[in-house]
């Protein structure tokens, strides 16, 4: 049963596919570890302030409700873009990523300002052990999506460039993944950090 | 200024001590010695184009074996060996040399060296020996042709060579490595009791290198779990691969924890943050906690695949199936899953509480239920068997000697109040000893030996072998059990000196000897090789299938071509290889092979990595940065590169199976009719002096 | 412990020849020597030993004869020996697999509960029960020695500790200014972690009189071999008596004598202190308290 060339390459590709996506599920899960030591972290040391203010003082519930908001939608119109993506449409990929990657940077433009704010006020990582675990905890999720917005803005050049090509599209899958795995790490953060200071 | 471009790095950085100095002239001599010998040979394209950027997993193996097992002489043993002669001259009734109070080493030096000789022998000799075997031999036993992700498996080994080279940059800049112990607790590693750039290069060696592991982890999982031949179901799989599958899952599950803990110590020590300091709320239990998450399933890591090959090497040599595949391979997973929940058994003199304490002591113990099921099922396929002593065969019954001391020491350790006594005592220090040199090494050295021949085309010399192993096991005795005794006697682990009243001296002497044992072991299994590539054409291995093996990497041609198989196999059962030989081997059909093209970007990548890391240790802050950019460009660079793959067509492929199968014809029967036994080591010596003596003579390396 | 080689008798030998060598060299070389895990002088020790003795017991149960038949079958069914039945294909049924399992299972749970119950008997911060009373000696690891601070006899000393045997002795460990040490002295018992801003509860009774030597486990910097001290039991009369000696000295525990010590320094001479502020251990201990909510000690 001689199959034609370009089955075979078709399912060589599709093969391929298929690895990459299952590895980097595995990927996810081992950062996904690495966030779980540092809620076990914050979970330790939330209490301990030397005698400085708590998180109830300090977090600003409006502003992180605005944060979740931002990110929620920015995971709902990466969403849609995918859908365009696998519908092989490369002026609403390029529309509905770049709406993404606009809510992205407005999610860490605030989360910058909050920090900005706390540091300014005194209120630094090394100033004791809960803020510590604060700062690596929710700057830890930022980098991840400082990361992930350079990705979004690299493969969206890269579609400019070249044309919504197969490749592409996996890309996207991957960095679709990653983004709403991210949203998923921002609702814990959200609530552990954010909402319990507050219980 | 001065500051800002090269941070804290001053001229008391350059080596001044002696064994800075010995270390940058040995490191660097060799160095330059390699640079002289390719150049005069003509041969950096062919290291570049055949090793350096190959993606091939068996070449990656091989220079996985070649680093480690270079690490494991020059650093790790050689420490070892340190360490035994200054605790040999380390009573308090003895002079001290070169600036000790007894014996030669100071009492910092001495902790430098038995912290370095930890991080390496786990992390760069265990690990390293572990991933070469992982690669080479299981993507052959799976009838895959690579691994899922080529680029991973380069960028993998090349972090791990960041790290080995990281571990050792404090001989030419520094001066000095972390004095901690090999897991860094805190806050003895914290910047106020450490304050050097020792421990930031122990930080990073272990960071970037860690890293490299959990790609590589994440690499092999997508391989066993997604390119098996076809029939090759889970349960079909041979024992190495499922120990090496249980290891690299426990290996994604836990290398994330030291990542992040390793994270939280340099943000103590880089950004003054108070995760685990003494002041200002930090918890210092907490690290030992995180740590031990991951150390503790670390060494069954190591050691799952041994077990697995172990198994394997059993059946084969006893010339029977495995009795009761199903218990051994639950076995395997149990010691999996067990592993990961009895960490705190590191740290019960800390204070936890008797209910804590007995639920992790119980949790050990239970360890060995699987253990032992796995040693009942050797016994079981050993019964009934026709067993062979090659020298893997020696190996596994070195093993369950050594590895048994191990186990029983473990379980007593595992019993709280004893651990009350024991802990930190040379009693534990020998007990652990005892399962990583009998289970983890001589799993390694089992591996080597057994699978030689599909590596090379030619076995290695069984007579030489032999001496090599007897002398490890007579080393064994006289280096471990006395460390046994001693630790009943009082003794704890890392001292430089003790009191001459304690009695202690003779067993350290004992030690020493029994190291020294060990180190002609190790020079023998150098000669054996070596003796081994001169005997070459004797030991040749014709058929792909020395041993009479089981599994599928004993169907390919030896040494294995690249794309390992010219057509991939059916399977239909366990023991795919001796079913097809049973049934007879089904015909060829060639088929149009991808193959993925070399790549230099894991050199790149990793070169950048290792000056994130430099960067961080001396605070040259921009040099940090700029590195991490060039890391980042690369990766971006090699992701969005679409041509990675190159094919040989179907006909290319007979042409290569033919031209392979008439050169081992044709090297068959070449293979000369001298002696009918392997050459011994007298032997040996006597070609060795003819050989430089001709050197000497005529002026050529070899005859032309 | 025998190992086989194909009909080789003679590695059998040589073997078994090497193990007597071992042995025999151990014993000339333990003639006279104090193994002192195994000659236990303290109530706690000798609870320990009793539970090393039982599991390595039921451990070399199930040990000795998986290795020997290991090693019988290596040999029996040597390649040479033709005499041996060979079934390479043998099927095991589910009693072999019940068996495999039943056993370690089996010896496991022979284990597990006398670990279970051993391990809350000699729990550290369990009191020892005696008709004596107890004894209190606060101690706090510095780098690198020890200081004990009587609290009730008002007298402090530095690497040197007496108390009276077959009494309870309460150990509270803490730590200032230090890495991680441990407290351990093998003759006593067993050893527990001395950590800055946390109090351990270490219960020991010494039962013979004598000096044993006592030092700390855990790596705590460079001067760790040398943080050595002897811990001495005596008669009731004796320990009376030193206290009132100690009295005498003409050394005082203050703020500044204090702060000496607490600078790094290596192999300190035993030192006697006649009088010691009752707070000083507690004001150690807190001086790392972080917030309210910070964990202080264990239960």
């Amino acid at each position: 049963m001689a199959e034609s060339v370009a089955t075979s390459e078709l399912k060589h590709e599709a093969e391929a596919n298929d690895r990459v996506m299952f590895g980097f599920w595995v990927y996810l899960m081992t950062d996904l570890l690495m966030f779980a030591v540092l809620f076990a972290v914050y979970a330790v040391l939330h209490g301990n302030t030397v005698g400085g203010p708590t998180g109830s003082q300090l977090f600003s519930q409006p502003q992180a409700l605005a944060e979740t908001l931002i990110l929620l939608t920015s995971s709902f119109t990466c969403g849609v873009g995918m859908i365009a993506a696998r519908r092989g449409n490369k002026n609403q990929v390029l529309a509905w990523f770049t709406l993404t990657l606009l809510l992205g940077v407005a999610f860490l433009s605030l989360e910058l300002l909050e920090f900005g704010e706390l540091i300014h006020e005194g209120y630094t990582p090394s100033s004791n052990a809960f803020l510590s675990s604060f700062f690596v905890l929710v700057g830890t999720h930022g980098l991840h999506i400082i990361s992930g917005l350079f990705w979004m803005f690299v493969t969206l050049l890269f579609v400019v460039m070249r044309g919504l090509n197969r490749q592409l599209v996996r890309k996207l899958a991957l960095l679709s993944l990653f983004w709403h795995f991210l949203d998923i790490v921002w609702i814990f953060i959200f609530t552990i950090v954010y909402l319990m200071a507050y219980v | 200024m001065k500051e800002f471009l090269i941070g804290r790095l001053s001229m008391e950085a350059l080596p001044h001590e002696w064994f800075t100095i010995g270390g940058s002239v040995f490191f660097g001599g060799l160095i330059i010695a390699l640079a002289i010998l390719l150049t005069v040979t003509k041969r950096w394209g062919w290291l570049w184009k055949e090793w350096l950027t190959s993606v091939d997993p068996k070449k990656i193996g091989i220079m996985y074996f070649i680093v480690a097992g270079f690490m494991l002489i020059a650093r790790g043993g050689l420490e070892a060996l340190m360490m035994w002669l200054q605790q040999a001259l380390g009573s308090s009734d003895m002079p001290g040399f070169l600036g000790a109070t007894h014996g030669y080493l100071s009492a910092e030096h001495f902790q430098q060296i038995f912290t370095a000789h930890g991080n390496i022998m786990v992390f760069f000799v265990a690990m390293g020996f572990i991933f070469g075997l992982i690669n080479y031999i299981v993507p052959l036993q799976i009838g895959a042709r690579d691994l899922a992700s080529p680029f991973l498996n380069t960028l993998g080994f090349w972090l791990y060579v960041a790290g080995v080279v990281m571990v050792n940059m404090f001989f030419f800049v520094g001066g000095e490595y972390a004095a901690t112990g090999w897991l860094a607790v805190a806050p003895l590693s914290g910047a106020e009791f450490s304050p050097g750039t020792g421990m930031d290069y122990l930080i990073w060696s272990l960071q970037i290198s860690g890293i490299g592991t959990t790609l590589g982890a994440i690499n092999f999982i997508m391989t066993i779990l997604r390119m098996r031949a076809p029939g090759m179901t889970l349960w079909k799989m041979p024992a190495f691969t499922w120990g090496s599958l249980c290891s690299m899952v426990m290996a994604v599950t836990v290398f994330p924890l030291l990542t992040a803990t390793l994270f939280l110590i340099f943000f103590d020590r880089y950004f003054d943050t108070h995760f685990f300091t003494t002041t200002l709320g930090g918890n210092a239990m907490m690290y030992t906690n995180l740590i031990w998450m991951w150390g503790h399933p670390e060494v069954y890591i190591l050691v799952l695949p041994a077990y697995g090959l172990f198994t394997e090497i059993v059946s084969t040599f006893s010339r029977k199936k495995l009795a009761s595949y199903t218990s051994n391979i639950i076995g395997l997973i149990g010691v999996s899953l067990f592993a990961l929940s009895v960490w705190l058994h590191h740290f019960f003199t800390m204070g936890a509480g008797a209910d804590i304490n007995a639920f992790f002591g119980v949790m050990t113990m239970f360890i060995a239920i699987p253990t032992t099921v796995l040693v009942f099922t050797w016994i079981a396929t050993m019964r009934g068997g026709r067993i062979r002593f090659t020298t893997p065969m020696l190996w596994f019954l070195g093993f369950i000697a050594v590895f048994t001391f191990g186990g029983v020491t473990g379980v007593m350790l595992a019993v709280p109040p004893a651990d009350f006594q024991f802990h930190n005592s040379l009693f534990l220090v020998a007990h652990f000893h005892s399962n990583v040199i009998g289970g983890v090494l001589f799993g390694v050295f089992a591996g080597i030996t057994y699978w030689f021949p599909k590596m090379s085309g030619f076995r290695l010399n069984e007579r030489i072998g032999r001496y090599a192993f007897w002398c490890w096991m007579i080393g064994f005795s006289l280096s471990f059990i006395p460390m046994y005794i001693v630790g009943l006697m009082g003794a704890t682990r890392r001292l430089d000196t003790y009191d001459a009243a304690s009695g202690w001296q003779p067993f350290y002497v004992l030690m020493l000897i029994g190291g020294i044992v060990i180190a002609v072991g190790v020079a023998l299994q150098l000669v054996q090789i070596i003796a081994s590539v001169i005997q070459k054409r004797r030991l040749h291995d014709p058929t792909g299938d020395p041993w009479g093996g089981r599994s599928l990497e004993w169907s390919v041609p030896s040494p294995a071509p690249s794309y390992n198989f010219a057509t991939i196999p059916q399977v239909t059962s366990r023991d795919a290889y001796w079913e097809m030989k049973e049934r007879g081997i089904p015909a060829r059909t060639y088929e149009d092979i991808h193959m993925p093209k070399n790549t230099a970007s894991g050199i790149y990548i990793s070169i950048f990595a290792f000056f994130v890391g430099f960067g961080l240790v001396w605070h040259i802050n921009w040099l940090a940065i700029v590195s991490l950019i060039g890391a980042i460009v690369c990766v971006i660079v090699r992701t969005f590169n679409d041509d990675t793959e190159y094919t040989i067509t179907a006909a290319e492929v007979e042409k290569m199976e033919k031209a392979k199968l008439a050169k081992t014809q044709a090297q068959h029967a070449e293979k000369d009719t001298g002696p009918d036994e392997d050459m011994g080591l007298i032997e040996f010596v006597k070609l060795v002096i003819i050989w430089a003596l001709n050197v000497v003579r005529t002026r050529q390396w070899r005859n032309r | 412990m025998a190992k086989h080689k194909p009909s080789r008798n003679r590695s059998i030998l040589y073997i078994i020849l090497w193990v007597l060598v071992l042995v025999m060299l151990f014993a000339v070389l333990l003639r006279g020597a104090d193994i002192r895990m195994l000659n236990p002088k303290g109530a706690v020790a000798q609870g320990e030993l009793g539970l090393m003795i039982y599991s390595t017991v039921v451990l070399l149960a199930i040990t000795i004869p998986t290795l020997f038949f290991l090693y019988f079958f290596a040999w029996k069914y040597r390649e040479s020996n033709t005499k041996a039945a060979y079934d390479p294909n043998k099927k095991h049924g589910k009693f072999f697999v019940f068996g495999l399992w039943a056993i370690p299972v089996a010896f496991m749970l022979v284990l597990a509960p006398v670990m279970w119950i051993g391990t809350h008997e000699l729990a550290p911060q369990k009191s020892i029960v005696s008709n004596n009373k107890a004894l209190t000696v606060q101690v706090i690891a510095m780098r690198w020695k020890w200081l004990f601070i009587y609290p009730e006899q008002n007298i402090a000393t530095v690497n040197f500790v007496q108390v009276p045997v077959n009494t309870p002795v309460e150990f509270d460990l803490t730590a200032d200014d230090s890495p991680m040490s441990s407290f351990w002295v093998p003759h006593w018992g067993g050893q527990l972690y001395a950590m800055t801003g946390m109090t351990n509860r270490l219960n020991l009774m010494p039962t013979t009189t004598g000096d044993s030597e006592g030092s700390s486990a855990e790596i705590n910097g460079e001067g760790f071999a040398g943080m050595k001290f002897t811990a001495r039991a005596s008669s009731q009369q004796d320990f009376d008596s030193w206290v009132l000696g100690v009295k005498q000295s003409p050394n005082m525990l203050d703020m500044v004598e204090y702060e000496r010590l607490l600078k790094p320094s290596e192999n300190n001479p035993s030192a006697l202190y006649a009088r010691a502020d009752a707070d000083l251990y507690d004001t150690v201990v807190m001086k790392y308290m972080g917030s309210h909510d910070h964990q202080m000690g264990h239960e």
